[in-house]
């Protein structure tokens, strides 16, 4: 098929950045959409234009790094996927496809489709833990028991892969989604709930100060997010900070 | 505690706490208004009440004026604070795709639900404002229907009145399971608390637009 | 070969890691204040040591080329992480776990390590499960645990297809709360270029800040290089696109030997390339063949009626199905290794009886299963005489329970829905078990310069066993490396901060950017890409599941003759001091063209077949056995270690021989 791209090109974190035309011929519907990018770049390199610049690693899925908008929805139109994972077959012969970068006033743009996400890792460094030193003699694994239906939802809790898709599909560019996941995965185990009221407030905190908005409760970031992870874990986020606020 | 309930979680639980009063409040507005339709002297009965009882208008009154004004004040802030945190907009947004237009416009609705209040607040609150505390008038405890009833006269009143109140329940159609979910409804009652949102954002409204129209109808 | 001392300490072999802890040098805590340590790369083993040596009190550096530890390519591991726990009171112990890792590494391994590896394993586990890992549990509330790679015991924890994941967090939650404490100081969107040696001991590392394009120079008292496997010298692998070799190699180009490069896993159950413009491959669970038969089609004409799109797979009547491991491993049939398994699929599809449009790939069933599961089911649920649809149906729910995610990720790659079709499946590069050459405390032959998980060439001999690699890195840098680390930065407590701006320091970063500067320059006319994949085609032919001596040679001097090229006509766009990823694009792959290299010296060198290296000219010549592999352990029990001399095909062969004191030697068979 072939396709018309709009990409924003941006040259660095101060340069405007614009929308810019390309033309892809022949692609198959069996290349994944990151594999249509390859093919424009090595059209780009040929011609001795700068390549699109974007972040994207494993290409399976599950690093987080992949981040496009395409055709207004974080990680393109498809369901429960990344950007790596989406290919050219939910396109048509003759479209016109426009990415962009993820955008958030906490996410800012290094290059093109580039953006830089530390905001995460300091919310993470904030209270994303369990204090607990690697020594060797820990308790038995199993000396604990914990219910399956609590390790299961930590688990799908923890499935998060940090790609910052509910973010960039959020109209306020809440980080809720991402902070409730990790507040809940721990919240939901014995091992982290001994921190667990100090660890939502530190990380809101965190949250609040790296300029993410408002939680308005829309819902998209749930829709978008390609792990699932629930609206719940909002709800729990904000029972847990509650439960923060009536201690202190 | 201070620090906690400035944080953006904090103050989406007092948007929603402020929200439950609201809540409350147009429930019981709704059920004396719809005593209008089926019994003019309950009608007045109810509506002498609150409108002289002190507790009601020297405590309940300025909470529900509090509760007004913040609600709609926090709004702005927050709509505020949220475009900050969107800097750069999408050239391309289909948003639409994974929100519904309700959740997307809570401060469109929001604005057109300040305006009618604006409207009302002249229409009966200044009214009963001025007649009974500036002009004095002699207390008249069967005067509340036949106002009532003179105000729906006015088709354009009625159609701005059916207007808002549309807007209200897009605003609740989003607005109830939101504050619900502010609050951290755990998972399992989420169905229900959805269910019961659309009945309540649906209902609510419904009620007082068919107060109006019969009253304008049965004229 | 004095050079090459393993330091494995004496004694009996349960006893050698205690006694080895117990006699140690311990560095004071006030003293570890003082001292800094490099850690290159934050995946499991990286991220674990960073973390655990930064508890300990050392200020330590570390370094990821993603924009967060959290991406690091052990994030894509699905199935699980083996541990002696015995939980399962299946008669597992670390002596089992250690037999198993020897035997199935093809006895190409270090018994010490090994051992030590198993001794530990179940301290992994305890200590995930504090940091909040949610292993998957049974209704008891305690972890559950599942049978992996033909062992005979279930052994393996994991957190649904996601192991990998969520062991990487948990050693990422590690480092974050040592980041916040200021003990790690992490930089992300980093890459290291170059290893600094003063005085023979490693000193620092060059790096370039890939945001912005400065080249930096970094010190500290020792270096650990824990930055991968080299699997993506083959082009397409299942590794990340920015999987690469650079650190390994250029400690390699320093000094540090690189030991068995050849040594290489090719996963059975990949999906498929689906045409020239494929990118990387994306591997599916092992656990797969649990329940599926691998089959091609009887006759040629129906596979090349396949390929062609003018039949369906379903169509094929079972008698015209080739079974193909089945019959030629009656007793493993689908469970055969890895190796064993990769191999067999690419005998079929050379022999032109692949089953897509490329020709390279067989079907892997789960009608059979569906039907048994289908059957079971009925009778469970007291359905009596089940119609062919209900079985179907209710064979096809547990499979979805068992595989769901599996299946859901298939066809969202394939579009084909592999409950009704069968799924494609081929073999494609997985895991490297070569890697630098390590002693028993994991110091390579450079002084203070140590080498971690995939990076290091250790533990896995010449295959990897399933659900090793996630217990490996874990091992090294929660357990082992923190502890033998100490006894080399005992002696350090006295030398201050290093410098960086020594002559050594200088030179280095000289050559870094001479090098940046030449790719920049250099007015090439193709890009990188299509040098690492000629790079790719070669390993891939010459150098991958099978290879012959004649393969070897041709590719040796294929690849230096396009490195050649690549040196003269590589086109890199874009400028030095900016994001450029065709810049970090042609530093890998012109260290891959090197390594390349190396690795089919090292093929060559290595005339026996042995685990995930397999020579044509090695094989049981006769008897039930014809045609399998065939180890040669009175001339090959030994690691090749490498020692560069200016050239990969110059690099000089240390060996260090292999001692089996607690093993007996055998010939594996799957028969």
């Amino acid at each position: 098929m072939n396709l018309t791209l709009q990409i924003w090109r941006q040259k660095g974190p101060n340069d405007k950045g614009q929308m810019v035309d390309y033309k892809v011929n022949d692609i198959s519907e069996h290349m994944s959409f990151l594999e249509m990018i390859d093919v424009l770049n090595e059209q780009l390199v040929a011609s001795g234009d700068e390549p699109v610049a974007f972040d994207h690693d494993c290409r399976e899925g599950i690093c987080g790094m992949c981040s496009m908008y395409i055709n207004g929805e974080a990680h393109g139109p498809d369901r429960g996927i990344t950007t790596c994972q989406l290919h050219m077959r939910m396109f048509n012969d003759g479209d016109t496809i426009t990415i962009e970068p993820f955008r958030a006033a906490a996410f800012p743009v290094i290059k093109d489709l580039v953006v830089d996400r530390t905001a995460f890792e300091r919310i993470q460094q904030a209270g994303g833990f369990i204090s607990v030193n690697t020594s060797g003699n820990t308790q038995d694994a199993n000396a604990l028991p914990i219910s399956k239906h609590d390790a299961d939802e930590a688990m799908d809790a923890a499935t998060c892969i940090g790609c910052g898709a509910c973010v960039a599909t959020c109209k306020n560019s809440s980080a809720m989604l991402f902070v409730g996941a990790k507040v809940s995965q721990y919240a939901l185990l014995p091992q982290g709930q001994i921190e667990a009221t100090d660890r939502a407030a530190n990380m809101v905190a965190q949250m609040d100060l790296e300029g993410f908005g408002n939680c308005t409760n829309t819902g998209a970031c749930e829709v978008e997010c390609p792990k699932g992870i629930s609206l719940t874990n909002i709800a729990r986020l904000n029972r847990e900070l509650m439960k923060a606020a009536c201690k202190s | 505690m201070n620090t906690i309930l400035k944080t953006s979680i904090g103050r989406k639980i007092a948007m929603a706490l402020s929200a439950f009063f609201l809540m409350f409040f147009l429930l019981m507005h709704l059920t004396i208004n719809l005593l209008s339709v089926f019994s003019p002297d309950a009608f007045n009965t109810a509506s002498h009440f609150m409108g002289t009882n002190p507790l009601i208008q020297f405590i309940m009154q300025p909470i529900l004026i509090f509760g007004v004004l913040f609600h709609f004040v926090m709004g702005f802030v927050l709509e505020l604070k949220n475009r900050k945190a969107t800097a750069v907009k999408y050239v391309k947004n289909n948003g639409a795709a994974n929100a519904s237009w309700m959740s997307r416009n809570m401060i469109y609705s929001g604005i057109a639900i300040l305006a009618f209040i604006v409207l009302h607040f002249k229409q009966f609150w200044m009214h009963e404002i001025n007649y009974k505390y500036i002009a004095h008038e002699t207390p008249n405890a069967t005067r509340y229907y036949e106002e009532l009833v003179k105000v729906f006269e006015n088709p354009i009143t009625v159609a701005v009145y059916v207007i808002a109140f549309i807007f209200l329940a897009l605003h609740l159609l989003h607005g109830f399971k939101s504050a619900f979910q502010s609050m951290g409804i755990p998972a399992i009652r989420k169905k229900t608390f959805e269910t019961c949102g659309k009945i309540y954002a649906i209902g609510v409204p419904a009620g007082f637009i068919i107060v109006a129209l019969y009253h304008y109808f049965n004229q | 070969m004095a050079i090459l001392d393993s330091k494995v300490p004496k004694g009996p072999i349960k006893d050698k890691w205690t006694t080895y802890k117990d006699k140690i040098n311990l560095v004071n805590p006030a003293n570890k204040r003082n001292i800094d340590i490099i850690v290159v790369g934050t995946g499991l083993a990286g991220g674990s040591a960073a973390a655990t040596l930064a508890e300990q009190g050392y200020n330590v550096k570390a370094f990821a080329y993603q924009d967060s530890p959290r991406r690091a390519h052990s994030i894509a591991a699905q199935g699980g992480i083996n541990a002696s726990k015995n939980y399962m009171g299946d008669g597992d112990s670390d002596y089992r776990l250690f037999y198993d890792t020897v035997k199935g590494g093809d006895y190409r391994s270090r018994e010490a390590n090994v051992y030590r590896l198993a001794e530990v394993s179940g301290n992994i586990i305890d200590q995930c499960v504090a940091q909040g890992v949610p292993f998957a549990r049974d209704y008891g509330g305690l972890l559950d645990n599942r049978s992996f790679g033909g062992v005979l015991v279930s052994r393996t924890f994991y957190a649904k297809g996601q192991t990998g994941q969520q062991l990487l967090l948990g050693a990422y939650s590690a480092m974050n709360r040592q980041i916040a404490r200021g003990k790690i100081q992490m930089f992300n969107r980093h890459e290291m270029l170059d290893v600094v040696v003063v005085d023979g001991k490693a000193r620092g590392i060059i790096t370039r800040n890939l945001i912005t394009g400065e080249i930096e120079r970094h010190s500290a008292h020792a270096v650990v290089i824990a930055s991968g496997g080299y699997g993506n010298v083959y082009y397409l692998s299942t590794n990340a696109m920015g999987s690469n070799a650079t650190a390994a190699w250029k400690v390699h180009k320093k000094g540090a030997f690189f030991a068995n490069p050849c040594y290489t896993q090719i996963h059975p159950t990949c999906i498929p390339r689906s045409g020239d413009y494929q990118s990387k491959l994306t591997l599916m669970s092992e656990s797969l063949r649990n329940d599926g038969r691998i089959w091609v089609p009887k006759n040629i004409e129906d596979a090349k009626a396949i390929q062609q799109g003018k039949l369906k797979p379903t169509a094929i009547a079972e008698e015209n199905r080739d079974y193909y491991l089945e019959r030629r491993y009656p007793a493993f049939g689908n469970l055969v290794p890895r190796d064993v398994a990769s191999r067999a699929a690419k005998e079929r599809c050379d022999a032109g009886y692949g089953v897509n449009a490329t020709g390279e790939a067989v079907y892997l069933d789960f009608k059979s299963a569906i039907h048994r599961y289908g059957k079971e089911q009925a009778l469970l649920h007291g359905i009596k005489n089940p119609s062919e649809a209900k079985i179907i149906e209710l064979g096809e729910k547990i499979i979805e329970e068992k595989y769901g995610n599996l299946f859901q990720m298939y066809e969202k790659i394939v579009a084909e829905n592999p409950y009704k079709t069968p799924m494609m499946i081929y073999p494609a590069t997985h895991y490297t078990m070569g890697g630098i050459w390590v002693d028993y405390n994991l110091m390579t032959t450079i002084p203070g310069l140590y080498a971690i998980g995939e990076a290091n060439f250790s533990d896995h001999g010449a295959n990897r066993l399933g659900a090793s690699a996630l217990m490996q890195g874990l091992a090294d840098g929660y357990f082992v490396l923190p502890n033998t680390i100490g006894d080399y930065l005992s002696h350090e407590i006295r030398t201050g901060k290093i410098a960086t701006d020594s002559a050594e320091f200088e030179a280095a970063e000289k050559a870094v950017k001479e090098r940046l500067d030449f790719f920049i320059n250099n007015k090439g006319t193709h890009s990188v890409d299509y040098f690492h994949k000629k790079l790719g085609q070669v390993m891939w032919n010459k150098v991958g599941m099978s290879r012959n001596e004649k393969d070897l040679k041709e590719a040796i001097s294929e690849i230096k003759a396009i490195r050649e090229d690549f040196w003269k006509n590589v086109k890199v766009t874009g400028k030095l001091d900016d994001f450029n990823q065709e810049l970090e694009k042609a530093g890998r792959v012109a260290d891959f063209l090197e390594l390349g290299e190396l690795f089919a010296l090292d093929a060559l060198n290595r005339a026996e077949s042995c685990g995930g290296h397999y020579r044509e000219e090695s094989v049981v010549q006769e008897g039930e056995q014809k045609g399998e592999a065939l180890r040669d352990d009175d001339n090959y029990a030994y690691v090749a270690a490498w020692e560069y001399q200016g050239e990969p095909s110059k690099a000089t062969l240390h060996k260090e021989h292999l001692e089996f004191k607690d093993i007996e030697l055998k010939q594996r068979s799957y028969k």
